[in-house]
């Protein structure tokens, strides 16, 4: 039963691209304590989706992520526009947005039933599943293995870059946007660069987990490493390593009761979530090393 | 049109049972949302319906079938654990709240889809009724169900009613009823139960994802139009029903279609148009109230440069002088220039733009509460001459005849200011 052959490996190791993707945006996410954003925009991209769908024809198009690129930024200068000029307070702006946006996403999927094919369950908690059989053929005919994992891996990357060349106006702005602005960053476009990933990683991931776990993955792996540290960099570490941890356990799992390997993946994520928050409380605290003594309070 | 007309003459039963149950449940979710949102919780509504999903799973598998009952109790008890962990990790851990509720969002929408597949996967052939919770479908309201969510919400809707004095107190000033000896624990713990119950019913019609705006929407934008809590939760119920009404019937015009996201749609329409046109807070009137002002200020400053002219010897200004002094508002200027004719406050003279006699009283209040103000600022808060003219220059528009009066007197009516310019008066002569 456990067995461990190619296609195991494939969803795997596609999982785990999809997982640090999202891990490593999610820091800065959580950071910013703009979770809640993440999970707005995740939900507000399904009718861009949708619309480039209906545009290329395909799920696999260019317009497709464009789509949806267009409407996760349009998420993000909607929730501003809420609160600084119509002046309604934080969280309603979020929860206006992406109810509003993701009501029209599903509006459009059921009247366009007959040309997208898209369900709303696949929006839900999408298939990775049928990963090893949904290959990438070029014209001439030579099959380039997983569509879906290249897809992952090219997010991966630009993710990875995007970290790699921003990392210090990402930290800075992270803990302290004025001190950031002062010293001469840019920070409404490094935040409206962060925004731009998070959506496209939403739709590079959203037909493997789906719109909504990509929510979990977004935010459940930083916020575990974040009770066990406070540095950014073994926090980036940590979060990598619990979105890897997460994959594996989770495809095990699936396999075990028979169900969606997404839905099991986060279920993971949740309970490595709370045995952290045992293990770290102050209560149960064990002692670790050199970690350093924590308030619990602080907030 | 024959439709519309069946649909809300109400002669089918069946759609009288669901625009009842539609409305009473809107009714609940929008006062318990309305509180939540006055809270500044309005996200862990979100959380709660996102986390009442594994418990409507769990109640299916148990009862094998969509029973109100079962999956009501599921619900509710996955509602209340996850309500109680988000509390429990905010005073346990160092995570921000945003976070918590994304993680308990998140993770136990991540169960529920586990549940959800292990049920599709065992081949029930009532798993549709399931994918139903998912995006609502309040035409699928049944009797039975009526009974159940119906009496749900009338218990929540007479709570309310009953303790509204209590809720009031735990939303806007907790610490004054702790210290009336209120027991806040338990008021916030009958509230949560609310919440929980509201979003348990609400999902029947609304779905699990888009709950939130039922309990988010309505209390936003009702907010824009009243400052009474007795009119908000009113304008809130009503933006909820007539939402929740409008969603149902295009549910039943089109069989395929989900009521959740209509609904959806349609209240944000009335949050949109809320934020818009309300009166007062609306974006248009602040606008407009906002322009009326800079038009005003601007006035104010032209009639001050003619009197300032008048004060040294001229009759008046041509045009080209008094747009000289404001070189970067050329046409707002002219604007300005043509409305003060219009009410009489100047008059053009062989191209000299000279004030009436209405004009000269106007500007020598203004330049009076200027300089009365830079004496104030320079003899009372010792601030230097060169420091007093940007105050001044502010305050000039916005000081009342009441204020007036008070900086007369505490000046002891003085004759010049700090600038040793003199303050007119209106017995001076023009």
């Amino acid at each position: 039963m456990m067995s461990f052959d190619q296609n195991a490996f494939l969803i795997i190791f596609t999982a785990s691209m999809i997982a640090i993707s999202c891990g490593l945006l999610g820091v800065f996410m959580m950071l910013r304590k703009m979770s809640m954003t993440g999970d707005a925009i995740s939900h507000a991209v399904l009718p861009g989706i949708v619309i480039g769908f209906l545009v290329s024809g395909t799920q696999r198009g260019l317009e497709v992520i464009i789509g949806a690129g267009i409407l996760g930024i349009l998420a993000t200068l909607m929730i501003d526009w809420l609160r600084k000029k119509a002046r309604v307070q934080l969280d309603a702006s979020i929860g206006i947005t992406f109810t509003l946006l993701f009501a029209i996403g599903i509006i459009l999927i059921s009247v366009f039933a007959y040309r997208v094919d898209l369900d709303q369950e696949c929006v839900l908690y999408g298939e990775i599943a049928y990963l090893p059989i949904d290959l990438w053929i070029s014209s001439s005919g030579q099959s380039f293995g997983p569509r879906i994992m290249w897809l992952a891996i090219l997010n991966l990357l630009l993710v990875g870059v995007f970290i790699t060349l921003f990392y210090k106006e990402l930290k800075i702005t992270s803990f302290d946007e004025k001190f950031g602005i002062v010293i001469g960053i840019p920070a409404s476009a490094i935040n409206l660069g962060l925004m731009s990933m998070v959506s496209y990683t939403t739709v590079s991931s959203f037909e493997a987990v789906g719109a909504i776990l990509v929510v979990a993955l977004l935010v459940v792996p930083p916020a575990t490493a974040y009770l066990w540290t406070r540095d950014l960099r073994p926090l980036i570490q940590l979060t990598i390593l619990t979105g890897i941890l997460v994959s594996v356990v989770g495809y095990y799992l699936a396999y075990l009761f028979d169900s969606s390997i997404a839905g099991m993946m986060v279920t993971v994520a949740g309970i490595v979530f709370f045995l952290s928050v045992i293990l770290t409380h102050k209560k149960f605290k064990f002692s670790l090393g050199t970690q350093k003594e924590t308030q619990p309070f602080s907030s | 049109m024959s439709d519309f007309l069946y649909f809300f003459s109400f002669q089918d039963s069946s759609i009288a049972f669901v625009v009842m149950g539609i409305t009473l449940l809107g009714i609940g979710s929008a006062f318990v949302g309305t509180f939540s949102f006055l809270d500044n919780k309005a996200l862990l509504g979100d959380a709660i319906s996102h986390a009442v999903f594994p418990g409507i799973c769990l109640g299916f598998m148990l009862a094998g079938e969509k029973n109100p009952f079962y999956i009501v109790g599921g619900a509710f008890l996955s509602g209340a654990l996850a309500t109680f962990l988000s509390s429990w990790l905010k005073s346990n851990t160092k995570l921000s709240d945003d976070t918590i509720i994304a993680v308990i969002l998140s993770v136990f929408f991540g169960i529920g889809i586990v549940f959800l597949t292990v049920i599709q996967k065992s081949g029930n052939p009532e798993m549709a009724g399931l994918n139903q919770f998912i995006f609502g479908n309040a035409i699928g309201i049944v009797e039975r169900d009526l009974w159940v969510y119906g009496s749900l919400s009338i218990l929540i809707i007479s709570v309310i009613g009953f303790m509204l004095k209590e809720f009031q107190i735990l939303v806007f000033n907790p610490e004054f009823g702790k210290a009336v000896g209120l027991p806040m624990n338990i008021i916030r713990f009958v509230f949560d139960v609310l919440l929980i119950l509201a979003v348990v019913i609400g999902i029947q019609a609304i779905g699990v994802v888009l709950m939130a705006a039922l309990l988010i929407t309505p209390g936003t934008a009702a907010r824009f139009w009243t400052d009474r809590l007795g009119i908000l939760l009113g304008l809130a119920s009503l933006f909820a029903i007539l939402s929740g009404v409008f969603g149902t019937y295009i549910s039943y015009l089109l069989p395929q279609m989900p009521t959740g996201p209509w609904v959806v749609v349609i209240l944000s329409s009335i949050a949109l148009i809320s934020f818009l046109f309300a009166p007062k807070k609306g974006l248009v009137s602040r606008y407009f109230h906002r322009r009326s002002y800079l038009q005003k200020t601007q006035r104010d400053h032209v009639l001050k440069s003619i009197f300032k002219a008048r004060e040294l010897g001229q009759e008046g200004l041509t045009r080209a002088e008094l747009l000289s002094l404001y070189p970067h508002q050329q046409s707002s200027i002219k604007n300005s220039i043509k409305g003060l004719e219009k009410e009489g406050l100047l008059f053009v003279n062989q191209s000299l733009i000279k004030l009436t006699d209405p004009g000269k009283y106007q500007a020598r209040r203004v330049v009076r509460l200027h300089r009365l103000w830079e004496s104030y600022l320079n003899e009372y808060m010792n601030i230097a001459p060169d420091h007093v003219h940007e105050s001044a220059e502010k305050l000039e528009h916005l000081l009342t005849p009441d204020l007036e009066a008070l900086l007369e007197s505490r000046l002891n009516f003085p004759k010049l200011d700090p600038h040793q310019e003199q303050i007119p008066r209106d017995h001076d002569e023009l």
